[in-house]
C-alpha cells in the first residue's frame, strides 16, 4: 500500500480554484519530488495534506495516509497526526523558530505535545534528535538567533523527525540557503530517509535538486499535475511540453562567444572596506570587520565578468563600493580611467558610465511613480537631458529594447510581474547608454523559465549595444550561462579568477571545487 | 546582561540630569518675583529685597541650579515659599495618595485589557471581536475627567455606594483608603484599558501570522496551544512598550482626576503651587514625576532584556 | 470607502461644519446672559438646556467646537511641520551626530508626561488658547519625528532608493522625491490620531482653567463649571462631554478607515 496517495485533490479559496484534480502517490521509504514554479500550487498541496490550509479554503478529494483519508479527519485527530506520523519543514529557516525559546525546548515540545514523555525524557529525545541532524556541538540552551540559517533549518528538521514520523514533507527547504549549505541539508535528508525508512515529499522549483534526490516526480503548473511517474522516466521521456520547457530552462547553456577586448573598462586595485565592529562592554567597540580585503581585478570593454560567492562573502559590499555608494578604506577604483569615489565627489559624467540592476524586483521601484518617471530617473546624471517628447521617445525605445511595449510607460510597477519588472530595471539601466552595467543577483528572485528569458535578453543587448557586465550571483548555473570570465569570492577575498569554462572544468582553489561539488547538476541522460 | 543594564542606567542618569536642567530653566523664565508675591502688594521694597536675599534668589542661575541639584541628591527639596515647611515632607504625604492611585489604575487596566485583547484576537472577525473593537473605540474617546464626573453622578450621588470625593487617609484603614480611590482609579483606567486592549489584540494578530506559529501547528499543537505558548509571549513585547508609555499618561491623568475627586495628591499640590507661584514646590513635583517616568522606562528596558534573549549578550 | 471611514468622516465633518457655521450664526448669542432663563433642562426652545447664567448650551457647544478644533488642528500642524523634517533628516543622516541629537531630544520630551508639559507651559506663560496650542504642539513634534524616522529608515534600505543613489541623487532630494511621498499615508493616519488626542488634551487643559479663557466658551471649561451642579443639572455636564466623545470618536474612526483605504496592499488588490 502506498504511504501517501493524493487523489483528485481540489482546493479553492474564496471561490477561486487553486488546485485542480491533483493526484500523486508516494511509497514508504520513497522520495517524491513535487516540482513547479511559484504559483503552481505545490505548497498548497502540502498544506492540504497537513490540514493547515488557510481558514477560507475549501478542500475536496482524498489524501490517504496509509489508507486513511486525512481530509476526513477532525482537527483533534489531525493534531495527533501532525508531528507524530507526518512532519513538515518550511522554506524560511530564519523565521521558522520562536526567538524567545531555546532550541532544546522547541524540539522537546514535539515530544511533549504528543504526550509521549516526561520532561526529562523529552529532553533526552531532543538531545538525540539534535545529534542526529548534526548539531551535537550545540547545547539545548541555545537560542535561535545564535544559529545560522543552515543550522536553524537543521533544528527544524530535528523537530520534525523527533518522533520518527513515517512521512516528512519538505517545502522548499533549501531555497533560502547557500549552495554548500544546501548540499549539506539535502545530504542530511537523504541519510535520515535511509536510516528511518521515512517517505520524503520534497517540494522545490529546482529540477537539479529533484533529479539528484527523487525516486518519483510530479510536475505541477497552474494548480494541475501535468506529469507524474518515476524520476528517470519523467526526465528522460519529457512528454509534457511544460516539462520540456522546464528542463530546457534549467540546463546551463553557454552560447556566448568569449570576447577578447583589451581596453580596460573598470579597474579595481587593492580595495579594502571595513565596517565598525559591534559594541562591546560599556563603552568600547570590537575591532572593525574587514568585509573586503585587497581585491583587485580588471573588467574589459565588451566583457561579461561573473563574481560568484555565497552570502556574507562581501560581494554586495564590493558592489556598493564600485558603484561609488560607499567609501573604501584602501585601494583605488577607476572607471574608464576616472576615479570612483563615494560621497558626492564623483562627477555626474563619470557616474553616467555605469548603471545597476538589483535583486528585488518588488523593491526596485518606487510604488508611487509611474514607469515613465521611473525609467527616466537616470537622466539626472546627464547634462542636456531630453525633455517632453524627446524624453517620452527615449523611454519608449528603452521599453521596446527589453521586450515590453511603449504603452507600458503610463502604468505603475505593481501592474507588472516579477520578470517584467526586471526587464523594466534593465530598461532603466540602459536608458542613458552606460558602458557598464552591474547586475547584483539580478535573476536570483525569478522563476526558472523567466530567468532564462531575462538572461537571453541580456545576452542580446550586450551584443547589440557593446555593453560590459559585472554579474554578481551565488548561482553557478547562471554564471555558466552568462559570463566570459569568472571570479570566485570567499570571506572578502578573490580566491580564483579565470575563463568560465576553465574554472568550471579545472578549478584550482579548493573552495571553488567545494562550490562546484555542492551545486546540484541536472544530468541530461537523453 | 550586566553591560546592557549598566548602559541603560547610565542613560537614565544622563536623562535625569538633562531633564533637571530643562525644568530649572523653564521655571526660571516664569515672570513674577516670588518674594514680592509672598509678601503681598503693599510690602516695602526693602522687605522684598531682604526676603529675596534670605531665599537665596539673588545668586546667579548656575549657582542656584547647582545648589538645587545638590540638595535634591541629598533628599533636601528645599522649603516651600507659601507653607514654609520642607517640600520633601509635603511631597511624601501626597505621594502616599498619588502612587497607590496610579498603581491601582494600572492594575485595573492591565487585568481587564490583556485578557480582553487576547480574547478578541483569538476570535478575530467574530461578533466578540467587533464588540471589543467598538467598546475600545468608545473607551479611548472618553475624557477621563468627564467619565469621572459620570461615575460620581451614578455611584455616589444616585446609588450612594461611594463618596463623591475626598480621602480619609490611610490611618482609617486600608479598606477605607482603597474605597476612596476606587472611582478615581476606574476613571483613570478606562482609556488606558481601551488602548492596551487594542494594542494587545493587534500585536497578537500580528504574531499569530508569524512563521514559528505555523511550525508549531505542524508539530501537532492545537490552535490554542500555539497561541498561548508561542504567539502570546512574542506579542507581549510591543505590549510592554505601550505599558511603559502609558505610565506617563497615567501620571498626567491622575493630576486632573485628583481635581475631580478632591484627592490630596501630587496633582492638587502642583496646581495650588502654580497658583501661588510657589516655584520650589512646582520644581520638585515635576522632577519627581519625570524621575518616575524615566525609572519606568528603565524598568521596561530591563524587562525587554529579561523576556527577549536577543537583547542579552551572547556567551 | 469602508464603513468606518464613512461614519467617522460624517461625525468629524459635522463638528467641523458646526464650528464653521458658528461664525455666522448660532441659535442664541452666547455672550448674552439671561438670568431669568437659567438652569432650564432641555426643551423645544433650548435643545440642550441652559446654564447657570441662562446661556443656551447648544449654542455654547457650537462655539466651543471652534476652540477645540482650532487648537488641535494648529497643534498637529506644528507637530508635523517641525517633526516630519526632523525625522527625515535623522533618517537620511543615520548614525550621525544630528541623528543622535534628534533621538536624544525626542527621548527627553517623552520623559515629561505630555499633560504635565502642557500644564507647565500654560502656567508659566499664562493661560490662553495660544499657549495651549504651543503646549500641545510641542508634544506632537517628537511623536511625528519618531514615527517619520522609523518609517523612513526602513524605506532607505529599499532597492529603489539605491537606484536613485546610483542615478546620482543626493539625500535631500531622495527624502523629498521618494521617502516623503511614501510616508504620506502613514502621516495622514497619525495626523488624525494626533488631532483627536489634541482635542482631548485641550479639553483637559480647559477643564483645569489653563486653556481658552472666558468669555470664549470651551468644552472643557463648560465641564468644570458643570461639576458642582451635576446633581441637579446633569445636562450641563452631559452634552459637552458627549460632544467631545463624538468628535474624538469620529476622528479615530476616520483614522482607522483611512489606514485601511490607504494600505497599499489593499490598493493593489483593487487596482
Amino acid at each position: 500500500m502506498k504511504l501517501l496517495a493524493v487523489e483528485r485533490l481540489r482546493v479553492a479559496i474564496g471561490g477561486t480554484p487553486i488546485l485542480r484534480d491533483v493526484s500523486f502517490a508516494l511509497g514508504p521509504g520513497e522520495t517524491l519530488g513535487l516540482i513547479g514554479e511559484s504559483g503552481s500550487g505545490k505548497s498548497m498541496a502540502a498544506l492540504a495534506v497537513m490540514g493547515l490550509l488557510p481558514d477560507r479554503a475549501e478542500a475536496a478529494g482524498r489524501a490517504l495516509l496509509d489508507g486513511r483519508d486525512l481530509l476526513a479527519r477532525t482537527e483533534a485527530e489531525l493534531c495527533a497526526i501532525r508531528g507524530r506520523d507526518v512532519g513538515m519543514i518550511f522554506q524560511e529557516p530564519m523565521t521558522a523558530l520562536n526567538p524567545l525559546q531555546t532550541i532544546g525546548a522547541q524540539v522537546a515540545e514535539t515530544v511533549r505535545v504528543h504526550g509521549a514523555a516526561s520532561r526529562g525524557e523529552a529532553a533526552r529525545v531532543a538531545r538525540a534528535s539534535l545529534d542526529r541532524v548534526g548539531l551535537a556541538a550545540f547545547p539545548l540552551g541555545r537560542y535561535p538567533h545564535e544559529l545560522s540559517g543552515g543550522q536553524r533549518q537543521r533544528v527544524c528538521i530535528a523537530m520534525a523527525i523527533a518522533l520518527r514520523p513515517r512521512l516528512l514533507i519538505a517545502d522548499e527547504p533549501t531555497t533560502a540557503l547557500d549552495v554548500t549549505t544546501q548540499a549539506a541539508i539535502l545530504d542530511l535528508l537523504r541519510r535520515l530517509v535511509a536510516e528511518d525508512g521515512m517517505g520524503l515529499m520534497l517540494i522545490t522549483h529546482d529540477l537539479a535538486v529533484v533529479a539528484e534526490m527523487a525516486d518519483r516526480i510530479a510536475v505541477m503548473t497552474e494548480g494541475k499535475v501535468v506529469e507524474a511517474g518515476g524520476a528517470r522516466e519523467v526526465l528522460r521521456g519529457m512528454r509534457h511540453p511544460y516539462t520540456r520547457a522546464l528542463i530546457a530552462a534549467s540546463a546551463p547553456r553557454s552560447r556566448r562567444l568569449p570576447r577578447i577586448a583589451r581596453t580596460p573598462r573598470l579597474e579595481v586595485e587593492g580595495v579594502t572596506r571595513d565596517y565598525p565592529g559591534p559594541r562591546r562592554g560599556l563603552l568600547g567597540r570590537e575591532p572593525p570587520v574587514r568585509a573586503v580585503r585587497n581585491v583587485s581585478f580588471t573588467l574589459h570593454a565588451g566583457e561579461s565578468l561573473g563574481l560568484v560567492g555565497e552570502s556574507g562573502c562581501g560581494k554586495s559590499t564590493l558592489t556598493r563600493a564600485i558603484l561609488g555608494l560607499d567609501p573604501i578604506q584602501g585601494g583605488r577604483i577607476a572607471l574608464d580611467g576616472h576615479e570612483v569615489r563615494a560621497g558626492g565627489h564623483m562627477p555626474a559624467a563619470v557616474r553616467a558610465r555605469m548603471q545597476a540592476v538589483f535583486q528585488d524586483p518588488y523593491g526596485s521601484f518606487d510604488p508611487r511613480w509611474r514607469v515613465a518617471r521611473l525609467l527616466a530617473e537616470p537622466f539626472h546624471l546627464v547634462e542636456d537631458a531630453p525633455r517632453g517628447a524627446d524624453r517620452a521617445r527615449a523611454v519608449a525605445e528603452a521599453l521596446e529594447a527589453v521586450g515590453l511595449s511603449a504603452a507600458d510607460a503610463g502604468k505603475y510597477p505593481h501592474e507588472f510581474s516579477g520578470g517584467q519588472r526586471q526587464r523594466l530595471a534593465i530598461a532603466r539601466a540602459l536608458i542613458i547608454r552606460p558602458k557598464l552595467i552591474i547586475l547584483d543577483e539580478a535573476v536570483s528572485a525569478l522563476d526558472v523559465q523567466v530567468r532564462a528569458q531575462v538572461l537571453d535578453l541580456l545576452d542580446r543587448l550586450s551584443t547589440r549595444l557593446g555593453l560590459s557586465y559585472l554579474f554578481i550571483t551565488h548561482d553557478l548555473n547562471v554564471v555558466r550561462a552568462v559570463a566570459d570570465r569568472v571570479m570566485v569570492m570567499k570571506a572578502g577575498e578573490i580566491v580564483e579568477t579565470g575563463p568560465t569554462a576553465r574554472v568550471f572544468e579545472a578549478p584550482q582553489h579548493p573552495y571553488t571545487s567545494e562550490l562546484l561539488a555542492a551545486a546540484p547538476v541536472l544530468e541530461m541522460t537523453a | 546582561m550586566l553591560a546592557y543594564a549598566l548602559r541603560r542606567l547610565l542613560s537614565l542618569a544622563a536623562s535625569l540630569a538633562v531633564a533637571s536642567v530643562v525644568v530649572f530653566a523653564a521655571i526660571e523664565i516664569v515672570p513674577g518675583d516670588p518674594a514680592a508675591y509672598m509678601l503681598g502688594m503693599n510690602a516695602s521694597p526693602e522687605a522684598v529685597a531682604a526676603l529675596r536675599a534670605q531665599l537665596g534668589l539673588d545668586a546667579g542661575p548656575v549657582e542656584r541650579y547647582a545648589d538645587w541639584a545638590a540638595g535634591m541628591l541629598r533628599g533636601d527639596f528645599g522649603v516651600s515659599y507659601t507653607y514654609r515647611t520642607p517640600v520633601a515632607g509635603m511631597v511624601a504625604d501626597r505621594l502616599w495618595v498619588s502612587l497607590p492611585l496610579a498603581v491601582y489604575a494600572l492594575a485595573l487596566s492591565t487585568l481587564i485589557a490583556l485578557p480582553v485583547g487576547v480574547w478578541a484576537a483569538s476570535r478575530r472577525g467574530a461578533a466578540v471581536d467587533a464588540g471589543v473593537m467598538g467598546a475600545t473605540q468608545l473607551g479611548v474617546a472618553v475624557p477621563n475627567f468627564w467619565f469621572a464626573m459620570l461615575l460620581v453622578l451614578v455611584f455616589a450621588v444616585n446609588l450612594r455606594w461611594f463618596s463623591a470625593g475626598g480621602f480619609p487617609g490611610w490611618s482609617e484603614g486600608v479598606r477605607a483608603g482603597l474605597k476612596a480611590l476606587t472611582l478615581p482609579a476606574i476613571a483613570l483606567a478606562l482609556p488606558q484599558a481601551s488602548i492596551l486592549a487594542r494594542v494587545m489584540r493587534s500585536a497578537l494578530i500580528e504574531t499569530l501570522g508569524d512563521d514559528y506559529v505555523r511550525t508549531a501547528r505542524a508539530k501537532g499543537l492545537t490552535r490554542g496551544q500555539a497561541l498561548r505558548r508561542h504567539a502570546l509571549r512574542n506579542a507581549l513585547i510591543p505590549v510592554l512598550t505601550i505599558l511603559g508609555l502609558q505610565f506617563s499618561f497615567l501620571l498626567a491623568g491622575a493630576i486632573i482626576i485628583e481635581n475631580v475627586f478632591f484627592l490630596p495628591g501630587l496633582g492638587r499640590l502642583v496646581f495650588q503651587a502654580i497658583a501661588a507661584r510657589d516655584l520650589i514646590v512646582v520644581e520638585s513635583v515635576v522632577m519627581l514625576l519625570v524621575f518616575a517616568v524615566i525609572l519606568v522606562t528603565f524598568a521596561v528596558d530591563l524587562a525587554y532584556a529579561a523576556v527577549d534573549p536577543r537583547l542579552r549578550r551572547r556567551h | 470607502m469602508t464603513r468606518n471611514l464613512r461614519i467617522g468622516a460624517a461625525l468629524a465633518g459635522a463638528f467641523a461644519l458646526a464650528a464653521l457655521a458658528s461664525f455666522v450664526w448660532t441659535p442664541y448669542d452666547v455672550a448674552a446672559l439671561d438670568i431669568a432663563a437659567r438652569l432650564q433642562p432641555p426643551s423645544a426652545t433650548h435643545w440642550f438646556g441652559t446654564d447657570h447664567f441662562g446661556r443656551d448650551v447648544f449654542s455654547m457647544i457650537l462655539v466651543g467646537a471652534r476652540v477645540s478644533l482650532a487648537v488641535a488642528l494648529v497643534a498637529v500642524g506644528i507637530g508635523m511641520g517641525l517633526g516630519v523634517p526632523l525625522g527625515l533628516a535623522a533618517a537620511a543622516t543615520r548614525g550621525s551626530m544630528l541623528d543622535e541629537a534628534i533621538m536624544r531630544g525626542n527621548d527627553l520630551v517623552f520623559a515629561f508626561p505630555a499633560l504635565l508639559i502642557a500644564i507647565l507651559i500654560t502656567a508659566a506663560l499664562g493661560p490662553s488658547a495660544l499657549n495651549a496650542i504651543i503646549a500641545i504642539g510641542v508634544f506632537n513634534i517628537p511623536v511625528f519625528a519618531r514615527l517619520t524616522r522609523g518609517a523612513a529608515l526602513s524605506l532607505w534600505s529599499r532597492d529603489f532608493v539605491l537606484a536613485a543613489r546610483v542615478a546620482g541623487k543626493g539625500r535631500a532630494r531622495i527624502s523629498a522625491e521618494h521617502i516623503l511621498p511614501n510616508l504620506s499615508s502613514l502621516l495622514i493616519v497619525q495626523g488624525t490620531i494626533q488631532f483627536s488626542l489634541g482635542i482631548l488634551a485641550e479639553a483637559g487643559l480647559s477643564y483645569v482653567g489653563l486653556g481658552a479663557q472666558p468669555p470664549t466658551p470651551s468644552w472643557g471649561r463648560m465641564l468644570a463649571e458643570a461639576q458642582t451642579m451635576i446633581a441637579f443639572a446633569p445636562w450641563l455636564a452631559l452634552f459637552p462631554g458627549l460632544a467631545i466623545v463624538a468628535t474624538v470618536l469620529g476622528l479615530n474612526l476616520m483614522g482607522d478607515g483611512l489606514r485601511d483605504a490607504l494600505d497599499p496592499r489593499i490598493r493593489r488588490a483593487r487596482a
